[in-house]
């Protein structure tokens, strides 16, 4: 403790105290009895702006867009209960894309745990397999070093979730309060450099390769190294693949970035990180939809591997050469040494080579037929025309052929621009991330690209952008079914669709957006999307932008599940199949 | 291959949890559990079994590591450490053989600690492999109930220069 001054106050002041000691600006939530103590604070006054949410998965996933476009902590506050479950899939969500996100939640009082009280649940019970840790506050005086604590751990080493559950009486009890300088946690030492040895032994193997390649994934991001990054590619001449997660971490119109690899990436991508002879991972994590079969992923390569999080190592694919410790630095010294141990050109063949790929395969589409729904890539390709000159752009999306789309179309130069659930594949992502992210960048014009499945989910966050005065363009990439379910079933399921109609029409988007009083538009042919998309992202306003399209149309490339990635099946012309629209 | 880890962690509540919890996620079957205070009254110290190969058992470690009440895991190397457990046996005793089940335990080291008019109750405290053979040796007289703690085990001070093919000692 240091010796700044002790005031006496409740709990509920000690977490507004202390969330302004961590230079918190923005919070999300909604407010419930077990809270309520701490709603009063903030009625009482604080430099902590509260944004109300229209439900606690809205605000958990405003928290984490929050996190993603600023690289700082979010926050998500929630009453206990239903309140508290309802930040289950945010918490989730932030633990498997590495989020730093501090939840915090109302808990009923401490004379009833235990005893099935009204709202009652175990939330640190139910969420321990998806927080970095969490915190029970049992003693009033815990509160200050706790909530340290919950910042430290959620933004240092791989970052995540973490949740700090307070009983109402302990928020209600009084304090000296003083906020902590420093965390007393004696089993959290993350790594604070990686290995002079080891970073040597990378830079040896990314000169001696013929085929090398950096597959990064999105730690860069989370460790604010996108700078070194970039002097890493450029010093070695080395091409670039980023994924879903990383996308937006290498500029994308930079000759070195060679697209994404995965289950629906270009078939030119994925043929560079499979065929290259040595893959450095940096910050990325083999995932599944990545490597398709694993035995199968790039067989020939040499694997060096740079991660905060030693147990990412060999977890997946036996690193060559792991390489434990932060990003900035790890990449700044690798960097560095490749400035001398690289041999000048010595890729340039391999880089020609990815070239060709990517000249031969293009990502293709069929052509609108006359009577056809408008396809839904020519959306996406407007967006990008639409938006290519600007600097102040921020996508967000949904989870589906949307979201693969939005990888595939739209280019992103500048670091965290592209926001999405890439690990938990959460529906419903898309609208309160893009408020969270327009909290972080009132700046920015923030964009969501969703899918007419994923905005039901979330839609009532419309009221928040409203009326918090965040404004977001949405457009909604409506072809009337769970698009992606429907792709699985037509290709994997004997076209024996199931449970995926939506419809086009029902609701009508644009009158819904107006009921909350945002502009809503309806779009069906090409211009129609066009003159829609340019007010919309002229308007300033909340928009919604209805793009009807045509159902029929798959995302390629793609991988099939448990597939070699080089097998990937590419766009042959749709079917000629009846559909019900 | 059956590992044994020791693991050390703060006495906090839910830590166990967390360990156990982490083991279910994973898919990995804990074989043994034994928990208990340490010489530090704010450190527990688990020591666990675990049946997987090398590259699993990495995992595991890793993982572990990661839980911020986690401070410290060892694997235990068969040879170099020393692993103990406690079991209490009620084995069927009518009068006729109580003799020849008493010197059986007297082989073993096991204690009578309680003797009815027709079950003995032995008290075994030894390395875990011979709390087994105990155990199979009874069983034909009738072992109504049996209770074991679990291994526990140190490493030897004795072996400590001694370098071990792969000790995992994480921090």
């Amino acid at each position: 403790m240091s010796d700044k001054t002790k005031r006496r106050m409740n709990g509920a002041d000690a977490v507004l105290r202390s969330l302004e000691a961590e230079g918190v600006d923005m919070v999300f939530g909604l407010p419930g009895g077990a809270i309520l103590p701490t709603y009063d604070a903030f009625a009482r006054g604080t430099t902590v702006r509260h944004v109300l949410a229209r439900h606690e998965q809205g605000a958990g996933h405003m928290a984490e867009g929050y996190a993603r476009a600023s690289g700082r902590v979010g926050v998500a506050i929630a009453t206990s209960g239903p309140g508290a479950t309802n930040l289950v899939t945010p918490i989730a969500d932030a633990w498997m894309d590495s989020t730093p996100l501090v939840c915090i939640t109302g808990q009923v009082r401490s004379n009833l745990i235990g005893t099935d009280a009204f709202q009652e649940c175990d939330i640190t019970g139910i969420t321990i397999p998806i927080v970095k840790h969490s915190w029970l506050v049992q003693d009033v005086e815990e509160i200050p070093a706790t909530i340290k604590a919950a910042f430290h751990v959620a933004s240092t080493g791989r970052c995540g979730p973490v949740l700090v559950d307070i009983p109402r009486d302990i928020q209600e009890a009084e304090l000296d309060f003083s906020y902590p300088d420093d965390v007393s946690l004696p089993g959290w030492k993350p790594p604070r450099r990686g290995h002079p040895r080891q970073t040597a032994a990378a830079a040896q193997a990314v000169a001696a390769a013929e085929r090398p390649i950096l597959y990064v994934g999105g730690g860069v991001l989370n460790a604010h190294a996108t700078d070194e990054l970039l002097r890493l590619a450029e010093t070695a001449r080395l091409p670039v693949v980023t994924t879903l997660m990383a996308k937006s971490a290498f500029p994308e119109t930079h000759e070195l970035h060679m697209g994404w690899p995965g289950m629906h990436g270009p078939k030119w991508s994925n043929w560079a990180l499979n065929k290259a002879d040595l893959i450095v991972a940096v910050g990325s994590r083999f995932d599944d939809r990545v490597t398709g079969k694993v035995s199968a992923f790039a067989p020939g390569a040499t694997v060096v591997h740079l991660d905060i999080d030693a147990a990412e190592i060999g977890k997946i694919r036996r690193a060559d050469v792991p390489v434990v410790g932060p990003l900035k630095p790890v990449l700044a010294d690798l960097a560095t040494q490749l400035a001398t141990v690289a041999v000048p050109g010595k890729t340039e063949p391999w880089l020609r080579q990815i070239a060709e790929w990517r000249e031969q395969f293009p990502l293709r589409y069929g052509e609108t037929q006359p009577g056809d729904l408008l396809k839904p890539q020519p959306v996406f390709e407007m967006l990008q025309e639409l938006t290519a000159s600007r600097d102040d752009i921020v996508w967000t999306t949904g989870v589906g052929q949307h979201q693969m789309w939005a990888m595939q179309y739209l280019l992103c130069d500048r670091p965290r621009t592209f926001i999405t659930s890439g690990g938990l594949g959460t529906m419903g992502y898309g609208v309160p991330a893009a408020i969270g992210a327009k909290a972080a960048r009132p700046d920015a014009t923030v964009v969501c690209i969703d899918g007419d499945g994923c905005f039901q989910m979330t839609q009532q966050e419309l009221a928040t952008s409203v009326l918090e005065n965040l404004p977001i363009v949405v457009v909604i990439v409506n072809n009337g079914y769970l698009g992606m379910v429907r792709q699985w079933q037509d290709m994997f399921f004997e076209e024996r669709f199931s449970q995926i109609h939506l419809t086009h029409s029902l609701p009508d988007y644009a009158k819904l957006a107006e009921a909350y009083g945002a502009l809503g538009f309806t779009a069906e042919t090409e211009s129609e999307v066009q003159a829609a998309l340019e007010e919309a992202l002229a308007s300033g306003r909340t928009a919604v932008v209805d793009a009807r399209v045509d159902p029929r149309e798959h995302c390629f490339p793609m991988i099939p599940a448990g597939a070699a990635a080089l097998d990937l099946v590419e766009y042959e012309d749709v079917k000629d199949e009846v559909t019900t629209l | 291959m059956i590992h044994t880890i020791a693991v050390l962690l703060e006495n906090k509540p839910g830590a166990l949890t967390r360990i156990t919890s982490m083991f279910a996620r994973r898919g990995y079957n804990i074989e043994s559990l034994a928990v208990g205070p340490t010489e530090r009254h704010d450190v527990s110290r688990i020591t666990l079994r675990v049946d997987c190969a090398e590259q699993p058992l990495e995992q595991i470690e890793k993982q572990m590591h990661k839980l911020v009440n986690v401070l410290r895991v060892t694997e235990l190397v068969p040879g170099d450490s020393i692993e103990r457990e406690l079991a209490l046996l009620r084995v069927s005793a009518q009068p006729s053989v109580r003799a020849e089940l008493m010197a059986l335990g007297e082989v073993f080291g096991a204690r009578v600690v309680d003797l009815g008019p027709d079950a003995i109750v032995f008290e075994l405290t030894g390395p875990p492999e011979d709390v087994d053979s105990f155990e199979e040796l009874v069983r034909p007289h009738g072992l109504q109930e049996l209770v074991r703690t679990g291994r526990i085990g140190l490493n030897r001070p004795s072996r400590s220069t001694t370098k071990r093919p792969k000790p995992h000692v994480l921090v």
